[in-house]
């Protein structure tokens, strides 16, 4: 099996499409299930599920948002974006605003947001690896990282967008084939040890189970109830039979906790813990609430800033058909999301030790083979992680790529040299942190990098392309004050969490707060320094918002950008992308 | 661009009826004469109005803010709309608890609504401004290609 995936996974990277080379003709459907697959990561195919499993119906607003952010991206920035004929953020910046400066800022944060959004694939694809195989979990996140690489420096990438929307559609089949079967098998036997959902009370084993912590974790205990264990809690060392009354626990890592069946779950602090608040929207209270809205606001608004999602969209011909993309887009990611959902919900009847250990990226790996203990549950286990390593290494390698190039673009002479050692820089960088940081789920993580990309580029891009008004010291300043608040509550949440989770909500979802600061800055600093408001404005948006029948503005468009355009593509010939001076 | 952007009526311009008289010799003439005096009097018009646009002249410039205007009222009020109408369902679920418990097809409501609602009204959102974003551009092309 771990042969399989290898291949299917190894075959998958070779031909993971290099999509920096802008091939302008592809037809909006088939770019956009490109797109797609691109953007279904680790935290669409793993994660959700994963979430709804433990926090129930409230995680039903990350499908939510992943989506509605392509329309808000459709709404305000595809065609005009497409239509500057830039190619990453730092390049619109420069063509908007004209400033050195304000282009070093959008690359810093165009690599924040890419290693962030890189870590929890890294994470995932060790966890993927140690629950189907029980390698150790590093391995998986350097497998992943090694293929990536490898692939980069190899340059064996080629500009095949057809790969890369069966891509979307391999995603599509890998969970919706596992979904349709299992949810047939769910409704047909109560005798594979279904429960009815909306049973009342507290969930509870329906067998014996034994679960072995990884990391440290706190569970919260509502009922009293008798286990053994094998371990420290608490601090303590335990070892044999253990009471636990209403409260909350930690539980110290590799231990092992026995739980006889009927005894009621343990859930991780933070988790609604009966049925009925899992049914429930909103039990969280108004810090819930909070959550909730700041959730909706960084996948709204976030999604317009992801680095490797925005390239993709100069593969289209023109405004129109970016806009057209963007409208398929938002039909396959929603025909996507329904699976992930499903899954989810029958989880939290067979996977509920999953709980305990607060590991529930691994449900949707687990069930078939929890719900089929046979050939059939194996095959399907097996589809259902081919599928999980295509989203790992399509989303890594999209994100490698787009960070690489700005890094030896920007930062970097621009040599092919340079583009080698920023792609392995990248890596190295992507696969420490995914050591370091604490594995928070997937979801999680990936909404932390929409977060700052709502409170750096949305701005931006949204003020950059609508309002003659904007300067470029009104730009820094608010990718500064944005970012940087984003970055600083990322900072307490890490903290917090390595020291008993004190930080309130606002800290882990500040969207809601961060992003109308960011815009508010951005107006304020430009409105004092309406002197530095470029000459050529009305020239730039008459270029970003003219249809494009006018042809003259894609020749205007050609003359700025195009020439650049075929020198890369003529070097591209001998070097890997992103290798121009 | 029209290949037919001469102005209409010119005595030359064949009529419907006369159609079948076209191929012989005599309107062959009556084709080329057409090409050579209206052909480059329209485009030259077309290029007057994309030079005052490129220049920013007062007519190509309030031509373009009009635009921009208008793209931007359609994609607040859709996407503020939209914004709104989910954004209200936290709030409502929030302040209305025994929404829960309503059930539909043995689906408890809530999770019919955030499950299943919001991808198709994305959708609809999104194929209703592609509609007005691009009959807006023609509206434009044609207000300049006239």
């Amino acid at each position: 099996m771990t042969f399989l995936l290898g291949y299917v996974g190894s075959r998958r990277a070779n031909t993971t499409p290099d999509f920096l080379v802008a091939r302008r003709a592809i037809p909006a459907t088939r770019n956009a299930a490109a797109i797609s697959g691109e953007y279904l990561s680790a935290a669409s195919f793993l994660g959700v599920a994963g979430l709804v499993l433990k926090d129930g119906i409230d995680a039903l607003w990350y499908p939510i948002g992943f989506t509605a952010g392509y329309l808000a991206m459709m709404l305000f920035v595809a065609a005009p974006l497409r239509r500057s004929g830039a190619y990453t953020l730092p390049d619109f910046a420069e063509a908007r605003l004209g400033s050195a400066n304000l282009r070093k800022v959008c690359t810093f944060f165009v690599i924040c947001i890419g290693v962030l959004y890189l870590v929890p694939q890294l994470q995932s694809a060790g966890l993927t690896l140690n629950t189907i195989t029980g390698l150790p979990a590093w391995l998986g996140g350097a497998v992943v990282t090694a293929i990536v690489v490898v692939n980069v420096l190899g340059g064996g990438m080629r500009a095949i967008t057809l790969v890369q929307a069966f891509q979307y559609w391999g995603k599509l089949f890998a969970i919706a084939a596992p979904t349709f079967v299992l949810f047939t098998l769910f409704l047909a036997g109560p005798g594979n040890g279904a429960r009815e959902v909306d049973e009342g009370g507290v969930l509870r084993f329906h067998e014996r189970v034994e679960v072995t912590t990884v990391d440290e974790v706190r569970v919260q205990v509502v009922e009293p109830m008798e286990l053994s264990a094998t371990g420290r809690i608490n601090g303590a060392p335990v070892n044999g039979a253990v009471y636990w009354t209403a409260g909350t626990y930690t539980v110290d890592r590799n231990t092992e906790l026995r739980f006889v069946a009927g005894s009621p779950v343990p859930v991780v602090a933070g988790s609604p813990t009966s049925n009925e608040n899992w049914l429930k929207p909103q039990t969280g209270g108004v810090g819930g609430l909070f959550e909730t809205y700041s959730l909706i606001f960084a996948t709204f608004l976030g999604t317009m800033g992801l680095p490797h999602v925005l390239v993709r969209f100069y593969t289209n011909p023109d405004g129109k058909a970016a806009r057209r993309t963007a409208l398929h887009v938002l039909y396959l990611l929603g025909l996507f999301y329904l699976f992930p959902t499903v899954l989810g919900v029958i989880s939290r009847q067979y996977l509920p030790q999953l709980l305990v250990t607060g590991k529930t990226d691994a449900a949707v790996l687990l069930l078939p083979t929890t719900m089929q203990p046979n050939l059939l549950g194996q095959v399907l286990g097996a589809v259902v992680a081919a599928g999980a390593f295509a989203a790992f290494l399509s989303t890594s390698s999209g994100l490698v790529v787009s960070v690489a190039g700005v890094v030896s673009t920007d930062i970097l002479p621009g040599k092919v040299r340079d583009f080698r050692w920023a792609t392995v820089l990248t890596g190295a960088v992507a696969i420490g942190l995914a050591f370091l940081l604490p594995r928070a789920d997937a979801s999680l993580t990936v909404a932390m990098s929409f977060a700052l990309a709502a409170s750096t580029f949305c701005p931006l891009l949204v003020l950059g392309i609508w309002w003659r008004g904007l300067t470029w010291p009104g730009a820094v300043a608010g990718l500064v004050v944005g970012g940087g608040l984003v970055i600083g509550s990322q900072v307490v949440t890490v903290i917090s969490s390595y020291t008993g989770s004190w930080a309130p909500s606002v800290f882990s979802q500040p969207a809601l707060v961060t992003v109308p600061v960011a815009f508010l800055t951005m107006v304020m600093i430009s409105r004092l320094t309406r002197r530095l408001r470029p000459e050529d404005v009305s020239q730039v948006l008459l270029r970003l918002h003219a249809p494009d029948p006018l042809g003259f503005m894609r020749d205007r468009d050609v003359q700025r950008f195009g020439t650049a355009e075929e020198k890369r593509r003529l070097a591209e010939r001998r070097d890997p992308p992103h290798s121009r001076p | 661009m029209s290949k037919h952007s001469g102005p209409p009526g010119q005595p030359d311009q064949p009529q419907p009826g006369e159609r079948d008289a076209w191929l012989p010799v005599p309107a062959r003439k009556n084709r080329r004469r057409r090409v050579v005096l209206a052909d480059p009097r329209g485009r030259g018009r077309v290029l007057r109005t994309i030079i005052e646009l490129e220049e920013q002249t007062s007519v190509g410039e309030k031509l373009i803010r009009d635009l921009i205007k208008q793209q931007l009222r359609t994609a607040f009020a859709l996407g503020g709309g939209t914004l709104t109408l989910l954004a209200l369902l936290p709030l409502l679920f929030y302040s209305v608890p025994w929404l829960a418990e309503v059930e539909l097809l043995g689906v408890r409501l809530p999770w019919l609504l955030l499950g299943v609602l919001p991808f198709p009204l994305c959708y609809g959102v999104g194929y209703a401004y592609r509609r007005l974003a691009e009959s807006h551009e023609r509206d434009f092309v044609s207000s300049v290609d006239r």
